[in-house]
């Protein structure tokens, strides 16, 4: 090996360190950053008032109305892309298990839809709700961003079903039951743990993102009370009174976004912690 | 008990499971199909090209082109990824070839909170970090004057966004290679990093290629982190100090003024087509790499 080799695999190994070290410091700096400017702004009245008159020019009042917003469409959108994606995700790997090229296209197809910006859907539910009359409420913002982690939460799932052993459905069908009952009460006992995972991930999307509520679920200062009214979101929240020039109501800000990343810390330390817990109902092979 | 039995139960399964796959599999149509009708009328009234390339956007006398939105689109996104793709990249061999497995143990949670954090968080943390940093220091490095929401802020912002995305294939790709592979290198005589950069990387290429695609992509369609640090001007940014303003931005910042203005509307959802034709296309490509690298 010449000097300029040693020298050359050096140079790259300290650029390697660098590199791996740098990404882990700017996400401490990120958490870091988010948390020194949001505790102090961080109060009681913050999180258990919605917004009083004048709350935009600094006057009192929380975010209460868009912390509950928040969960209620997350809690929805994750609830009916549970009901629709879990049926495509058994199907996938239960009933066209046999159709490799079929399955493969569908993986492919749900990679493709993953990888759609959520602004689009965010584009495509107000034209929908043009075209259908609607306006601006919960219902159609729970629809688009269900559309939104529909990809995400079927290729998670798909990921953990497929890890499923073929020896598990033939012993199913040896003992005489059907194909939906193999999927529905085999498959998703074998799996529980990596379905919940899927389910949480997909909240922590659906809670996140702003663009595909923008046009859909509008905005308010009450709390949510019917799926027609508009509602309230956390990132929309965080960017309008980020908006604001009156230092209070940033301040405010960056206390909502303490609230969301907490909230989206919680549920994915939640998702690594049932993965070990729910174990015991898993068959080894 | 139940209400049905065996056979009824498993015939409602079944339609439920085929109406579900039915739905997602053509939502991309419908999409299309969607925003396609609703920009319809713009497209039938102005010539595709001059939409694309038209650099004055003055919806209200009728003017929309679409040129500079595309134009700061892919500045920031290829900045970005220039910023982004040796990072990930490095960042990648160093955590399967050469660190313990510790390592590779913190970076998968950090991983994951990476690709958690909510986009407006980003955007808060660029208005709070990365703007001041560029008006204050980056700017004056390069002895321009410069507020600091520019083209650059929205990189520096999009690349950390996209290196969860970029890293977590790249690490895949990586633990994929057999490690026989690298071994019968060593084994001729190569030392690690020739082993690295002379077998690794090239069999990973199209692995690679296209984790910088998916990210490349992913970029390109990022909303509100962009639209809070990017300066939203409607200009033809000369530097990357300027202010510009992407398509994604432009959709997110205009949806309340939309209906007041004729032909806005429409104009707004050509933009979102743009986005998902756009979308589309890269990650079918990316596809095909991906497809390749599985191959061999």
């Amino acid at each position: 090996m010449t000097l300029g080799q040693k020298i050359e695999e050096k140079i790259f190994k300290v650029l390697m360190i660098i590199a791996t070290y740098f990404i882990l410091a700017v996400l401490a700096v990120i958490i870091y950053s988010i948390f020194e400017k949001g505790v102090k702004a961080l109060s009681w009245e913050i999180l258990t008032q919605i917004p009083k008159g004048g709350y935009y020019y600094g006057k009192g009042g929380g975010i209460l109305n868009a912390i509950l917003g928040s969960l209620c469409l997350a809690f929805g959108a994750t609830l009916l892309a549970f009901l629709i994606g879990l049926p495509v995700a058994l199907y996938i790997n239960v009933f066209l298990i046999r159709w490799k090229k079929v399955v493969a296209f569908i993986r492919f197809l749900l990679d493709l839809i993953w990888g759609i910006p959520s602004i689009v859907y965010g584009a495509f539910g107000f034209t929908m709700m043009i075209y259908l009359g609607l306006q601006t409420s919960l219902l159609a913002g729970i629809i688009t961003v269900t559309l939104f982690i529909l990809p995400i939460m079927i290729r998670s799932m798909d990921e953990i079903l497929r890890t499923v052993p073929y020896g598990l459905m033939e012993a199913s069908y040896s003992l005489g039951s059907n194909k939906s009952e193999t999927a529905f009460k085999i498959f998703t006992r074998q799996t529980i743990s990596g379905i919940i995972t899927a389910i949480l991930l997909s909240f922590g999307r659906a809670i996140g993102d702003a663009a595909s509520v923008l046009f859909t679920a509008g905005y308010t200062d009450h709390l949510p009370n019917s799926l027609l009214e508009p509602v309230a979101t956390l990132p929309l929240s965080i960017f309008f009174q980020l908006s604001s020039p009156v230092p209070a109501v940033q301040d405010r800000a960056y206390a909502s976004a303490l609230v969301l990343t907490m909230i989206i810390l919680i549920v994915s330390l939640f998702s690594r912690g049932l993965g070990k817990r729910y174990h015991k109902t898993k068959i080894n092979f | 008990m139940y209400i049905l039995n065996r056979w009824q139960r498993h015939w409602v399964n079944n339609t439920w499971m085929i109406i579900s796959l039915l739905v997602v599999a053509t939502l991309p149509f419908f999409l299309f199909l969607g925003l396609y009708l609703k920009s319809f009328l713009l497209l039938h009234d102005y010539h595709l090209g001059h939409l694309l390339f038209g650099k004055i956007w003055k919806p209200g006398i009728g003017q929309f082109g679409f040129f500079p939105f595309i134009v700061g689109s892919i500045w920031v996104t290829l900045l970005a990824m220039v910023i982004s793709a040796p990072i990930c990249l490095l960042a990648a061999i160093y955590v399967t070839q050469y660190s313990k497995t510790h390592l590779l143990r913190i970076m998968h949670p950090a991983i994951d909170i990476l690709a958690g954090i909510p986009s407006v968080v980003y955007g808060l943390w660029g208005i709070l970090v990365i703007v001041p940093f560029i008006s204050r220091y980056l700017g004056p490095l390069f002895g321009v004057t410069t507020v600091g929401y520019s083209i650059l802020a929205a990189a520096l912002v999009l690349s950390i966004m996209i290196v969860p995305f970029i890293l977590n294939i790249l690490i895949e790709i990586f633990r994929a290679i057999p490690v026989e592979l690298k071994e019968a290198s060593l084994a001729l005589g190569a030392t690690e990093w020739q082993s690295i950069k002379q077998v690794m990387v090239k069999k990973a290429l199209p692995g690679i290629i296209a984790a910088f695609g998916f990210g490349l992509a992913r970029a390109f369609g990022e909303t509100m982190a962009v639209l809070m640090v990017v300066g939203n001007v409607v200009e033809l940014p000369k530097s990357v100090f300027d202010p510009g303003y992407t398509l994604p931005a432009l959709i997110a910042n205009n949806y309340g003024e939309m209906l007041s203005i004729p032909k806005y509307d429409s104009a707004l959802m050509f933009a979102a087509l743009i986005l998902l034709v756009v979308s589309l296309f890269f990650n079918l490509i990316m596809h095909f790499f991906i497809i390749r690298y599985n191959r061999y």
